[in-house]
């Protein structure tokens, strides 16, 4: 489906795992209404389903919409037609990573690294994956961070190295398999 | 003793430390031994499913993989690894396409996966295998009306797997009050921390912490009894000092992590319930309860 020219973004998100819902939304606004951090959302849960339907591509990737949620699953949890919002509003995001969007959040960054940080070391490394993060966005706002990094550290709580895991390399297998191509 | 394979996820490594070492504190005690799963790797949490959600379901397959061949249920502490676990879970069934696809990535390492895999919270474990009243009667240092606000937080009761109500969950008040201690009203019990949006976000992130410490204060808690999630008990806990700062805030509210709770009530060394890795330091709050000499095990708690 996914080379087909005729494939409408509809079509895009729905073929997504835990998507295929989508089309059954009834538009009634309980995940906007539910979701935690909807105020921030340039276009709310709601209507983030309404424009992946009318194929509003663009305007809803390059807009902040989707990078607030908190995965709190109370849009989930109280959807009346079942269509998981949470889980579109994560496939959305991949969509928007995938195809070079720049929406106005630092979340994208963050999802990278933190994502990288499992690729390289099987585990989150919480440490590496924090000094990373700050690094490529806003090195002066890891100044801010700094009591919270020596709380930490003074509670034990931030180990500065990472653990072996030998785990990883199957990681990479796994993920080499699952690329597009589909395991080839 | 009942056995369990264990997954105790990537913060349980670091931010997450006081709530781990105060699970392997008291499993024993409680006739609970968690064995923990074997060079095991990260479930991928909400930002690699915003990545690449078939991958993501792909290495967290690999995890059900390994729980399968122990023929154990699979136990996490950590509500987003639970989350994420229950889902792939539960897609690997529906989704045949997806579950093909991954069923070659897992045999390229040797592994394979039937779904036969129970996948639960140690929440639900605790509150089911040795419930309240089991827990009460091994509690020798009661909290006798110590005003606690007990949080939940989100995933571990949403999206809803049938374990408590996915909006106002009851099952760690119950398991507070076996212990002595007396909940209060906690209306935002369930609702977000922020989670990892305190990194990218902070301003969105710290206004939902300091929402939930309000909403404790005002309701009379002397502390906050988080369920083990380490993420739930960091944000409440380390971030507590930004919240007052961003504020104008003097917050000093202890977090205790159910499990650090119940190490103290069993009566057991002060090092099992790894008090000294709180940033909020609950030593003051608890000392009445501490120097206390314990009583024979199995009185009546309630306050």
């Amino acid at each position: 489906m996914g080379d087909n020219a005729q494939t409408t973004f509809l079509d895009e998100v729905a073929a997504l795992p835990a998507c295929g819902k989508i089309s059954e939304c009834i538009q009634c606004g309980v995940c906007s209404g539910s979701c935690t951090t909807a105020t921030h959302w340039e276009y709310p849960p709601r209507k983030v389903i309404a424009m992946v339907r009318s194929g509003l591509k663009d305007e809803l990737l390059k807009s902040n919409s989707i990078w607030f949620c908190v995965s709190c699953y109370l849009c989930t949890a109280r959807c009346p037609r079942d269509i998981k919002p949470a889980s579109i509003v994560h496939g959305l995001e991949s969509i928007a990573l995938k195809e070079g969007y720049k929406p106005p959040t630092k979340t994208t960054t963050m999802y990278k690294t933190f994502s990288e940080s499992i690729v390289n070391n099987g585990r989150i490394y919480e440490f590496g994956f924090m000094f990373k993060y700050y690094l490529q966005t806003n090195p002066l706002a890891a100044l801010k961070m700094l009591p919270t990094a020596l709380n930490l550290l003074a509670h034990k709580r931030m180990p500065l190295t990472p653990k072996k895991v030998k785990g990883k390399a199957d990681l990479r297998i796994i993920i080499n398999k699952l690329s597009a191509g589909g395991g080839k | 003793m009942r056995y369990y394979a264990y997954y105790p996820g990537c913060s349980m490594e670091a931010t997450g430390l006081p709530v781990e070492k105060s699970i392997k504190a008291i499993a024993k005690p409680l006739d609970l031994e968690f064995i923990e799963l074997e060079d095991w790797t990260c479930c991928g949490s909400s930002p690699f499913a915003g990545v690449d959600k078939a991958k993501a379901i792909g290495i967290t397959a690999r995890t059900l993989a390994q729980a399968e061949k122990t023929g154990l249920d699979l136990v996490t502490p950590c509500s987003s690894c639970y989350t994420i676990l229950q889902e792939a879970n539960d897609l690997l069934k529906e989704d045949h396409k997806l579950a093909e696809r991954v069923r070659e990535a897992l045999s390229a390492i040797g592994l394979s996966y039937n779904g036969t895999v129970k996948v639960r919270h140690i929440a639900e474990v605790l509150f089911n295998d040795v419930s309240p009243a089991g827990l009460a009667a091994k509690v020798v240092r009661p909290l006798t009306g110590l005003k606690v606000a007990c949080y939940t937080g989100c995933q571990q009761v949403r999206p809803s797997y049938g374990f408590d109500d996915s909006e106002y969950p009851d099952w760690l008040d119950q398991m507070a009050k076996s212990l002595g201690a007396k909940p209060v009203n906690f209306p935002l019990k369930a609702r977000c921390c922020g989670s990892s949006l305190v990194i990218s976000e902070s301003d969105v992130a710290l206004d939902l912490i300091h929402r939930l410490l309000e909403n404790a204060q005002e309701n009379g808690a002397q502390c906050m009894v988080s369920t083990t999630c380490p993420l739930c008990f960091t944000a409440l806990d380390v971030y507590q000092a930004t919240v007052n700062s961003k504020f104008k805030k003097k917050f000093d509210l202890p977090v205790l992590a159910i499990t650090q709770m119940i190490a103290i009530a069993l009566g057991l060394d002060i090092k099992a319930s790894a008090l000294d890795g709180n940033v909020v330091s609950p030593q003051k709050l608890l000392k009445p309860y501490l120097s206390a000499k314990p009583q024979a095990a199995g009185v009546e708690t309630s306050a």
